[in-house]
């Protein structure tokens, strides 16, 4: 059937009707045919997956082998009571079972592995990647590999450190409609995104001085993570001589000041540890939800390519990282 | 250490599973608040909400299932967030927040409460008694990308009504029943006119016809002839009907209309519809009657229009117009003498859509889909679940702030969908309270009206109603009790009060004229104003529909400026619905982001040129309350 023409079932009309008088029928029908990868169900992940599931994606497959702890469902309300004393069950399968019953409508699995034990081929099955917390070699795999299928895949990686926020974004290149300010006209527009790896390239000394600190201080911890064989979140206070000492190598290699970030940014993340303040994960899942929406549906102008919160100045804000070409 | 001592530690709160918070709303902000709320460590909630589950809600409320629908918001959600943090407990009241129940002591109880509402005149009330109790309000707002979180701590900041906020929109009689200029004005008159008269109380509508007036007032005649055409008579059916009054409606009234040249001097002239040049002999298709598959009787079903996001052409409106007549009088003739329109009425968005798109045809006006005409009539509200969750967030974090006695810290945050200087979420320094706020101060009001035709009825409805957000009032001039509300007054009081209920103001036992001074009182919000009076003989019938004005100017009272112009019966208006009705579940009142966005800056209540302007139908217009 012509894509144009076809009409939405009598349900989806009633439930989506709201969010239909926002983005239009059309946007609807797109995003009801996009298919979603999301890896790693942090509580940041868990907010995502609700908002992408209520607004009516396509399909949803859920990745992560881990079992149903009090931890894994600290700030993760997919995980019901009576769910974690199941066992063998997957934190994927708890959390699916949830989404299913947010909306009959959408096609929800857990897919059992680790990711990285799946086939380049797997990443061709979707429209979109969600990754939660990871190491930054995971980010730039993951990455690398959806920029390698012939289709177009939305990357997005999202994580929640205490009260900080981020969010990577690459939609390699994105075409959408947008609502142009001066007259209300629909125009067709076009961005071209930097890979996460090309965007770890550009120097700090490049960058605006306004630029966000969250980018700095994150990327140092996640470096430091990477090169003290740590998982992801797995520091606390005592590393802060070792990780003062990791930030003044990183400033000199990338020719900036010591105090482009205060210390007590670097000691706020380090005593977050794996914690994730629920607020914080309720604004960042909203604004993946919001983001995705936008990329598979085509219309709005979606962000790029990075977005920082953190709750102690309240300031969401998006930052263009991109070499200069 | 337990995660949630350690977020504490975070946030530098202890104890926040101690304080006791209260949730009004338990929609689109309020679902996503409650979950958030849990997982931060809250442990006791109280929460109220008096409406009920609807399939509408299912795509951001995700505490709801569609087996709930019909079922009390405040409990489905208690114990669906009881599912996954058992210990928890909510208090869940299915109830108006303005009962009686939830008095100033009720309030007091609480550390913050939490605002997630749908409609002004609640909100107002949780800022009189949060005032009154001396708790601090976290009050919120979402449509579409668009939302917005503000502190209100007694003092030390601004409260929710130091500044104007903007009324639900109203139109001029005349504009609905003689010269509507665009497609809204067609929609109030086929819901609140032509669907009135049908199917409606015959008694509510007796002074608006669906006449167009030929009174250069806009006062409306009262046609004995006019009210019994609209009856069925013996032996007609109901295709015959309805053949007869479309003739009516939308062609000879129009003719008689016409005959009023002053009125088309400087418009275009309206073209009357008759249904034999409308429909020919075999336009009119046999329909099957067959009710859609939920089981809703609809005429768009029985004649095969499926498709709610196309404009139907005249000849399609005209059949619409016609089967949904038909279908009111034989299969829903129950309903007949007392219909409301309600949005989600299938057969009544049917007929107000046809209605309105053959009347908007007439006049040159475009026409507009099922799925417009229904969001237009029933005021429906852009709601999404992302913004709706972000909100949910930043209310939490005000909330924290404040039961950390951080209240320095506390902000005034804007969710926007296009980025202001990098920014997404902008953080905005509260202002401080307004000294000139009738609600948060003693400020004197100036109520100017025409104390020769106005009564209490009027004041009571217009004023002390609508424009000042009093629930039970008492009015008082001087010591003098001249009325009252509630349930326990003596029978006598109440005859007396009811005597004067429509007593002209110049002919009560002491005349209200200039320089009078009522008392306005709602003990149950602890709130007190007083009314400086002040007699004018004319209103702007465009500008002042409600040919009375408030104002918070008192140097006006020595400005004598009585027009020489006498003036007749003040004119009314028509509202699009009733502001509680026509909310949906969410939350409307999102306030324009200021332009520069600066600690301090006072915020206007103007357009902002990037927002398409139909969204923000009922978000611009201010009230006339100018403090
Ligand atoms: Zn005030």
């Amino acid at each position: 059937m012509d894509p144009s023409t076809e009409l939405l079932t009598e349900q989806e009309a009633a439930v989506y009707d709201r969010q239909i008088r926002v983005w239009g029928v059309d946007a609807q029908r797109k995003l009801s045919k996009a298919r979603v990868l999301v890896v790693g169900m942090s509580g940041v992940v868990a907010e995502t997956c609700k908002n992408i599931v209520l607004a009516g994606i396509g399909s949803l497959t859920l990745v992560d082998d881990s079992p149903v702890t009090d931890e894994a469902s600290a700030a993760n309300f997919l995980v019901q009571f009576d769910d974690s004393e199941g066992q063998g069950i997957t934190l994927a399968e708890v959390c699916a079972a949830s989404l299913r019953d947010y909306n009959p409508m959408v096609q929800v699995k857990a897919e059992a592995g680790s990711i990285q034990s799946k086939p380049d081929s797997f990443f061709g099955n979707f429209d979109a990647i969600i990754l939660g917390r990871s190491s930054v070699s995971l980010k730039k795999h993951v990455n690398e590999l959806c920029r390698k299928q012939t289709h177009r895949i939305a990357f997005y990686t999202v994580d929640v450190r205490g009260t900080c926020g981020s969010l990577f974004v690459d939609l390699r290149t994105h075409s959408y409609t947008s609502k142009r300010a001066k007259d209300d006209k629909d125009v067709q527009l076009e961005l071209s995104y930097p890979s996460f790896e090309e965007s770890l390239g550009v120097r700090w000394s490049s960058m605006p001085k306004r630029t966000s600190k969250l980018l700095f201080a994150l990327r140092c911890l996640e470096d430091f993570e990477e090169t003290e064989g740590r998982q992801p979140g797995h520091v606390s206070s005592q590393d802060l001589p070792a990780l003062l000492a990791f930030w003044k190598k990183a400033c000199e290699a990338q020719t900036v000041a010591e105090s482009l970030v205060p210390e007590a940014l670097l000691q706020k993340l380090l005593r977050a540890g794996s914690t994730e303040l629920p607020p914080v994960c309720a604004i960042l899942g909203g604004i993946v939800g919001q983001e995705l929406i936008k990329a598979m549906s085509c219309k709005g102008e979606p962000l790029s390519n990075y977005f920082f919160f953190d709750a102690g100045d309240g300031k969401g804000i998006i930052e263009k990282v991109a070499p200069n070409t | 250490m337990s995660r949630s001592e350690e977020l504490n530690q975070q946030m530098d709160i202890n104890g926040i599973e101690k304080e006791k918070v209260l949730m009004v709303g338990a929609g689109g902000i309020g679902c996503e608040l409650l979950k958030t709320l849990v997982l931060t460590g809250f442990q006791h909630i109280h929460l109220i909400d008096m409406d009920t589950i609807e399939v509408s809600n299912l795509n951001r409320q995700f505490l709801f299932r569609k087996s709930h629908v019909g079922q009390s918001k405040a409990k489905v959600a208690r114990e669906a967030v009881l599912k996954f943090r058992p210990g928890v407990e909510i208090v869940a009241h299915h109830a108006n927040v303005k009962n009686q129940e939830f008095d100033i002591d009720f309030f007091k109880q609480f550390s913050v409460v939490l605002n997630g509402l749908d409609n002004l005149e609640a909100r107002r009330h949780v800022n009189r008694m949060c005032l009154a109790a001396g708790v601090p309000l976290v009050e919120s707002g979402t449509t579409g990308y668009l939302g917005q979180v503000t502190v209100h701590i007694k003092g030390q900041t601004e409260c929710y009504e130091c500044q104007p906020k903007p009324a639900p929109k109203s139109y001029p009689v005349c504009t609905i029943t003689s010269t509507p200029s665009k497609l809204i004005h067609c929609i109030v008159w086929a819901k609140e006119l032509a669907l009135a008269k049908l199917f409606g109380d015959k008694g509510q509508v007796s002074d608006l016809d669906v006449r167009p007036t030929s009174n250069e007032d806009g006062a409306v005649s009262n046609d004995p002839d006019e009210a019994q055409f609209f009856e069925v008579r013996s032996g007609e059916n109901s295709k015959a009907y309805a053949e007869r009054v479309f003739d009516r409606i939308f062609g000879q009234n129009i003719v008689t209309a016409l005959q009023n040249e002053d009125t088309w001097k400087a418009r275009r002239r309206p073209d009357p519809l008759f249904l034999e040049k409308v429909l020919t002999e075999d336009d009119v298709v046999t329909t099957n009657g067959v009710c859609s598959s939920e089981g809703t009787i609809s005429a768009s079903a029985s004649l095969g229009l499926k498709n709610p996001q196309e404009t139907w052409s005249v000849k399609d409106n005209a059949r619409v117009f016609l089967e949904s007549v038909q279908l009111f009088l034989d299969k829903r003739s129950k309903d007949v003498g007392k219909l409301v329109f309600d949005k989600d009425d299938q057969l009544a968005v049917e007929f107000v859509t046809a209605a309105a798109n053959l009347r908007a045809h007439s006049f040159g006006i475009p026409m507009q889909s099922l799925f417009e005409a229904k969001g237009m009539a029933g005021n429906i509200i852009h709601a999404i679940a992302t913004t709706n969750a972000i909100i949910a967030g930043l209310i939490v974090l005000e909330a924290l702030k404040i039961l950390s006695n951080k209240t320095k810290e506390c902000r005034m945050t804007y969710c926007v969908e296009h980025p202001s200087g990098k920014m997404l979420l902008m953080p905005v320094e509260m202002a401080e309270p307004n000294p000139r706020c009738y609600v948060c101060s003693e400020t004197p009001l100036v109520l100017e009206l025409n104390t020769a035709t106005a009564t209490m009825r009027e004041v009571l409805e217009k004023v002390v109603k609508r424009k000042l957000g009093v629930t039970d009032p008492v009015i008082m001039q001087g010591s003098n009790l001249l009325h009252e509300s509630g349930e326990d007054i003596e029978e006598d009081m109440v005859a007396y009060y009811t005597a004067l209920l429509d007593k002209k103001f110049v002919d009560y036992p002491t005349p209200i004229t200039t320089g009078v001074v009522l008392t306005v009182e709602d003990y149950h919000q602890d709130f007190r104003c007083s009314l400086h009076v002040k007699h004018r003989e004319t209103f702007d019938e465009e500008k002042e529909p409600e040919g009375m004005v408030i104002t918070g100017d008192l140097a006006s009272l020595n400005n004598t400026d009585a027009s020489a112009q006498p003036s007749t019966a003040a004119p009314s208006k028509i509202q699009n619905g009733h502001a509680e009705e026509e909310e949906d579940d969410d939350v409307v009142m999102v306030e324009p982001v200021p332009k520069a966005a600066t600690a301090g800056t006072k915020r206007k209540l103007e357009e902002e040129d990037t927002q398409p302007t139909e969204k923000r139908l009922r978000v611009t217009e201010s009230v006339p309350i100018e403090v």
